[in-house]
């Protein structure tokens, strides 16, 4: 069973203890206590896409990259490629990408729910790519759409950006952009609900 | 030796998990709305693969699939194999003749053969009605079954992609007039649309066809008869010609081809009773001649060679989802 604890817009408790470490926006949950608190930081979707949009210019002015195209995996990350596609005024138009028929899990779990197919409106060939999801979490996600990319194509290179990255990386996959890092137990999930408004939720398995 | 069975509407149970999910399709009937949405639209999230470079995903890795083609075919059989490498399954051709009398007891020695090297899904085409049905119920329980047409009982995937077709073109069916000409009586095809299409709420069915060609029992289908095919074009929206299935007539139920042509072929002239917009369909292989004008089969109106591309989709949507069960789901 899954139950919704709180809306992370509402989670301050600035009398629990905090772990941030310097210079990163880190937020450790107790997870000992019945109420999962958040420091400082009120994990506002909206906000943190404002502060990756600022970042992301940075981080493409730094690298350099030349007319680079953006793709949303879906259904999560295609919300936030679209506010960041705005904002960044990217000359391509955004792609999307359904991982679900690249994914490691069909034996197991099978078939996912239907999301709207792939669509990349632009050659993948010699590109440099800005892929974006909401939360990177075991890294399988991108394992899968980096797959899916390179079915269309050999991109010139793939930067990753992510809403929130939280604990419990599976594969060697890490953001080059990226909103806020969480500490969060495995039986913890964060979800991000949309598209609009964007709102981050907590969830205890 | 086996009974023969008689296909009739199957137990929901015989293609269903206990949880609602598809385990074989062998038939439309008795298939719940839902599903058949849910088909129609995997396979349309299936489509884009058809755009990749590389046109393939990974995801019936490792999975085996066994064609068994009882009965001559090549569309049908290709997009099968198509669909399957596109999923990336290992897929094996079978055109198996058996003769006649053995069918029972060399059909099961097949079926363990193949099971023996490890299959996931059989995908079945049998001259004989019911021949999908009983293999899916003599199978392992692991393996699916897919009914490529069986006698003059159903032809399921071929009715999916029809109804695909029907709404990539004209969209909401409920709204829409569809007109089934020609050998109704000989055609697994036309049952299975049927059943497709009345169970998305078709705004009208129509039948057109000689009393000759036509079931004894077909207005319990849910359709609209007409015998004149002007009378029975005037405004409809689809128009779906079948084949004049010449090898499975006995007896003398038409005159002539040529009469045929004179009174049911669908020339320029009365494709003009149906709505201007009209598009035709039909399954293929086309009787240029016979059944529809080769002006209508190649004009504008005609979608019949984008039935064939989309057949693979909707092939790959049928396959993933028998073959994505997920393992504890009990059948």
């Amino acid at each position: 069973m899954l139950r919704a604890l709180a809306s992370c817009d509402d989670l301050q408790h600035p009398q629990l203890p905090t772990s941030e470490l310097p210079g990163q926006h880190t937020t450790q949950f107790i997870h000992s206590t019945p109420t999962f608190a958040m420091q400082h930081v009120a994990l506002n979707a909206e906000r943190l896409v404002d502060q990756i949009a600022i970042d992301l210019r940075h981080y493409i002015d730094d690298k350099g990259l030349q007319h680079p195209a953006m793709v949303g995996i879906h259904t999560g990350g295609v919300w936030i490629a679209e506010r960041l596609h705005t904002r960044l005024n990217l000359s391509q138009r955004l792609g999307k990408l359904n991982i679900n028929y690249y994914r490691d899990d069909f034996s197991r779990r099978g078939l996912h729910p239907v999301v709207q197919p792939s669509e990349l409106p632009f050659t993948v060939d010699d590109q440099h790519i800005i892929l974006v999801d909401d939360v990177l979490h075991t890294g399988r996600t991108i394992r899968a759409a980096l797959n899916e990319l390179f079915d269309f194509g050999r991109p010139a290179s793939v930067h990753l950006v992510a809403l929130v990255e939280r604990s419990g990386r599976e594969l060697p996959i890490q953001p080059d952009v990226c909103g806020h890092h969480l500490h969060l137990a495995p039986d913890e999930q964060i979800k991000l609900n949309g598209p609009d408004p964007l709102k981050l939720e907590l969830i205890a398995t | 030796m086996i009974a023969p069975i008689r296909p009739g509407p199957l137990p929901a149970s015989m293609q269903l998990t206990e949880d609602g999910r598809l385990r074989h399709f062998l038939t439309i009937e008795g298939l719940p709305a839902t599903l058949l949405n849910e088909i129609l639209e995997r396979a349309n999230s299936f489509l884009s693969i058809t755009a990749q470079p590389v046109k393939k995903v990974p995801l019936l890795r490792g999975k085996t699939i066994f064609n068994l083609f009882f009965e001559p075919s090549t569309r049908t059989r290709t997009t099968f194999e198509l669909a399957a490498k596109r999923l990336s399954a290992d897929v094996m051709n079978m055109n198996i003749n058996v003769s006649a009398t053995k069918k029972g007891e060399s059909l099961l020695d097949t079926l363990r053969n193949l099971e023996a090297m490890h299959s996931d899904m059989f995908v079945v085409r049998h001259e004989q009605s019911g021949a999908a049905q009983l293999i899916a119920q003599h199978v392992a329980p692991h393996i699916s079954v897919i009914n490529a047409g069986d006698g003059r009982h159903a032809h399921p995937t071929q009715a999916m992609l029809d109804v695909f077709t029907i709404r990539q073109h004209k969209g909401d069916l409920t709204a829409l007039r569809i007109a089934i000409v020609g050998d109704i009586l000989h055609s697994r095809v036309a049952r299975s649309q049927i059943h497709a299409l009345n169970t998305l709420n078709t705004g009208e069915v129509r039948v057109i066809a000689p009393k000759t060609l036509l079931p004894a029992n077909v207005r319990n289908l849910g359709v609209h008869v007409f015998h004149s095919l002007t009378d029975g074009l005037k405004d409809v929206d689809v128009v779906i010609m079948l084949r004049l299935q010449k090898e499975r007539m006995t007896g003398a139920l038409l005159p002539s081809e040529h009469e045929y042509y004179r009174l049911y072929g669908l020339t320029p002239e009365r494709l003009e009773y149906a709505h201007p917009d009209a598009i035709v369909m039909h399954p293929g292989p086309v009787n240029r001649g016979v059944e529809i004008a080769s002006e209508v089969a190649d004009g504008p109106q005609s979608v019949i060679l984008e039935q064939v591309s989309n057949g693979i989709a909707v092939r790959m949507a049928l396959m993933s989802m028998c073959l994505g069960i997920p393992s504890g789901v009990a059948a």
